[in-house]
């Protein structure tokens, strides 16, 4: 008995190193495997999976499922046929205003192409340069125009851009008076916080209720400006701006919270030496605080625009994407189609979108993001 | 006097009349976020007949609040609300922690070790992947797909993959971990119904789990690779020059000091699961409902139910308010490291 126990004892003093030098040298790949795993099981599969759907139209026959490959069908009808419509939305001439706004856009990329030409050919500029000039057309043509009227492609990216600009400023104009030694400002920093919380499906239905002009709570308000009668879920801008208020509600606590703890951590050495010096608050903004908050901001709108373009569950409450199409987001329109069994067609919209965000994020990336974190 | 108005007492403390302006300018956003709250709070005690004949603002006053709503939600199809927040509470709180644990370890690893996969092994595993895509197509039974598709990438691990030099860092890992968040749900909804719906598991709390943690497994790597960043490196090598394990020394020394990271992430995740629609209306359809299904099924064939609508979505709120107001000082501090490198 004592032999035994010794004997286990000394082949456990003696491996003990040894496996626990094994166990190190995988440590590396233990550490990492789950997440490689699993990011694999459930995208890079589905995403291959996807792009096959997409070029295939899939039909529902008693109960079995035929895959049909039809090409590039699905996207010549997204892109060329019947439902160019309702992607690109009705293109018309711009208006003077819309053919100003495409000579800034033309300008400020071939001056962005002609500063990357210094350090050779810019043939990725130049490929980025054409997208965004394609999609810059777009956009103005369909909103700067008489008779245009913009698609899903053009309403999701108005709702990213223009929300995440605002969201943007006003997170920052809050954050920066919160940021000040008021008396109270705890109770400001939770309560803000708190439409983050709650679920974008509730958001919705909550705005539903809030914007009803005859129950609603608003509805002095729409009477005294005359406006009881008139139904903003029946007028296409009424029901984009319901939808952008909705979201700039829900989201501009995320900027606020993060902005102020940029400030709160900023160094004050610099603004003291500042006002010891005489600078006015404008000038304290502009060239310490600015330049403090400049990297954290650049992250920031990088994830929101990320996540804004996904948006879907607030127009589908809210709006249910009308009157007609005209709320409808990308992801949306593909949850849209895909109800209505196309399932070929709601891959390749999903596939629109991916490239779409994949593209922003790459220039962003690319162009923005870096000169703002050196800054 | 005037003036003193206008003056601030030290450079950090705003003067009277910048405090008065601030104050109304903050005010009135607190009152645009909370006028919201309060009318979904007021709603979820209406009757009927007080919701539809034009607006009531104040209980007692303008009108009798009623319990009818809570009856209905809490009673009448209790056994749903109670199964659906069961179901809520243990799918968002195990896919944040699940997604969590993987997450900062897979950070951990990005920020400690050098990673040298080659390019090849890469390309010959999407080549597999593909292939096991068009062999289930074509009718082939998918373990059979698989089977063929894992044994080919085996084979060529130990032939092809061999000639490649080129290798992948860090860095490119970090940046295709990070990009699948880029991914809109939409386009892998229907394979990931295909796949669960292969492994029988739909309408179970492990598809939802396995998914949530997937989508949100980009955030967490994210955010804590840059706390972990912050983390000097010093405490570690003194603790492994003692003999302490890496497993160890990654709970014992690094979680401790990446706490507010790990609750600011912990959160986010989890407000993200809890409120998650879309995916959780393809993945289940009795049993694993989450609550905002719950919700929107009150959108019913008479309209939308708003006093049945309100007492759920407070239900829903309430934990998560009451998290988010209890971790407040971890959540600016932990986001903020995060969003400083990215």
């Amino acid at each position: 008995m004592a032999t035994v126990t010794s004997r286990v004892a000394l082949s456990s003093a003696r491996s003990a190193p040894i496996r626990r030098s094994r166990l190190e040298r995988a440590a590396p790949a233990l550490f990492i495997l789950p997440a490689v795993l699993v990011v694999l099981f459930i995208s890079i599969f589905p995403l291959l999976m996807s792009l096959f759907l997409s070029l295939s139209r899939v039909r529902f026959a008693g109960g079995a499922v035929r895959f049909e490959f039809v090409g590039l069908n699905n996207y010549r009808k997204l892109l060329l046929g019947s439902e160019q419509k309702v992607l690109f939305g009705v293109l018309d001439m711009p208006s003077p205003l819309g053919w100003v706004l495409l000579a800034l856009v033309a300008f400020g990329l071939a001056w962005w192409i002609v500063k990357g030409a210094r350090r050779g050919f810019p043939i990725g500029r130049i490929f980025a340069s054409a997208i965004l000039a394609g999609l810059a057309w777009l956009v103005v043509s369909t909103l700067f125009s008489e008779k245009g009227r913009p698609g899903t492609l053009v309403v999701t990216m108005l709702y990213v851009f223009v929300g995440i600009a605002l969201q943007y400023l006003i997170g920052l104009g809050l954050a920066l008076l919160c940021a000040q030694q008021l008396p109270g400002r705890t109770f400001f920093r939770v309560v803000f916080l708190l439409p983050m919380m709650i679920t974008p499906v509730g958001v919705g239905y909550l705005f539903r209720m809030l914007a009803d002009t005859n129950k609603g709570p608003l509805m002095p308000l729409w009477v005294a400006l005359g406006l009881q009668d008139f139904s903003w879920a029946n007028n296409a801008w009424g029901a984009r701006i319901a939808v952008m208020i909705g979201d700039l509600w829900q989201w501009t606590p995320f900027m606020f919270i993060v902005l102020l703890a940029a400030l709160e951590g900023q160094d004050v050495e610099p603004i003291e030496a500042a006002i010891v010096d005489g600078a006015n608050s404008w000038q304290i903004f502009r060239h310490i605080t600015l330049p403090a908050i400049l990297p954290v901001s650049a992250t920031l709108i990088l994830i929101r625009m990320i996540e804004a373009f996904k948006i879907i569950d607030l127009p589908n409450i809210l709006t249910n994407g009308g009157p007609g199409t005209a709320t409808e987001t990308l992801t949306l329109y593909a949850y849209r189609i895909w109800r209505a069994l196309d399932i070929g067609g709601s891959a390749a919209i999903a596939y629109i979108l991916l490239f779409l965000v994949t593209f922003f994020a790459m220039v962003y990336v690319r162009a923005l993001r870096a000169r703002l974190v050196n800054a | 006097m005037m003036r003193a108005f206008f003056r601030s007492s030290s450079p950090f403390r705003p003067s009277p009349f910048k405090m008065l302006v601030s104050y109304f300018i903050l005010g009135a956003w607190a009152l645009l976020i909370l006028f919201p709250l309060y009318w979904l709070f007021i709603t979820a005690f209406k009757l009927p007949a007080a919701v539809n004949n034009g607006p009531f603002y104040i209980p007692f006053v303008d009108f009798q609040p009623s319990l009818h709503a809570w009856e209905y939600v809490l009673v009448e199809i209790g056994v749903d609300t109670r199964r659906m927040f069961i179901n809520t509470v243990v799918v968002a709180l195990s896919s944040a922690t699940l997604a969590l644990i993987i997450g900062s370890s897979a950070a951990y690893a990005l920020t400690r070790f050098q990673f040298r996969p080659k390019l090849g092994t890469v390309f010959v595993f999407l080549a597999c992947v593909a292939l096991a895509v068009v062999l289930s197509v074509l009718r082939v039974p998918w373990q059979l797909a698989v089977a063929v598709a894992i044994a080919l990438f085996i084979v060529s691990l130990f032939t092809i993959t061999r000639r490649f030099t080129r290798t992948l860092n860090n860095n490119d890992i970090a940046f295709w971990l990070i990009s699948q968040r880029i991914m809109p749900p939409v386009a892998v909804v229907i394979p990931i119904y295909i796949v669960f719906q292969q492994l029988r598991l739909l309408d179970t709390w492990a598809a939802l789990i396995i998914t949530y943690v997937a989508t949100n497994l980009p955030i967490v790597v994210w955010l804590m690779r840059d706390y972990f960043m912050s983390i000097p490196y010093e405490l570690e090598e003194s603790a492994q020059i003692d003999g302490a394990s890496r497993f160890r020394i990654f709970a014992q020394i690094v979680l401790p000091l990446a706490k507010p990271g790990l609750v600011a992430t912990f959160l986010f995740v989890l407000v993200f699961c809890w409120n998650e629609y879309l995916l959780s209306l393809f993945l289940t359809n009795a049993n694993a409902q989450t609550m905002p299904q719950a919700v929107v099924a009150q959108n019913a064939t008479r309209g939308p139910q708003w006093w049945y609508m309100s007492v759920l979505v407070l239900i829903m709120i309430v934990p998560v308010i009451g998290m988010a107001i209890a971790l407040e000082r971890y959540i600016a501090r932990g986001l903020l490291v995060g969003a400083i490198k990215g």
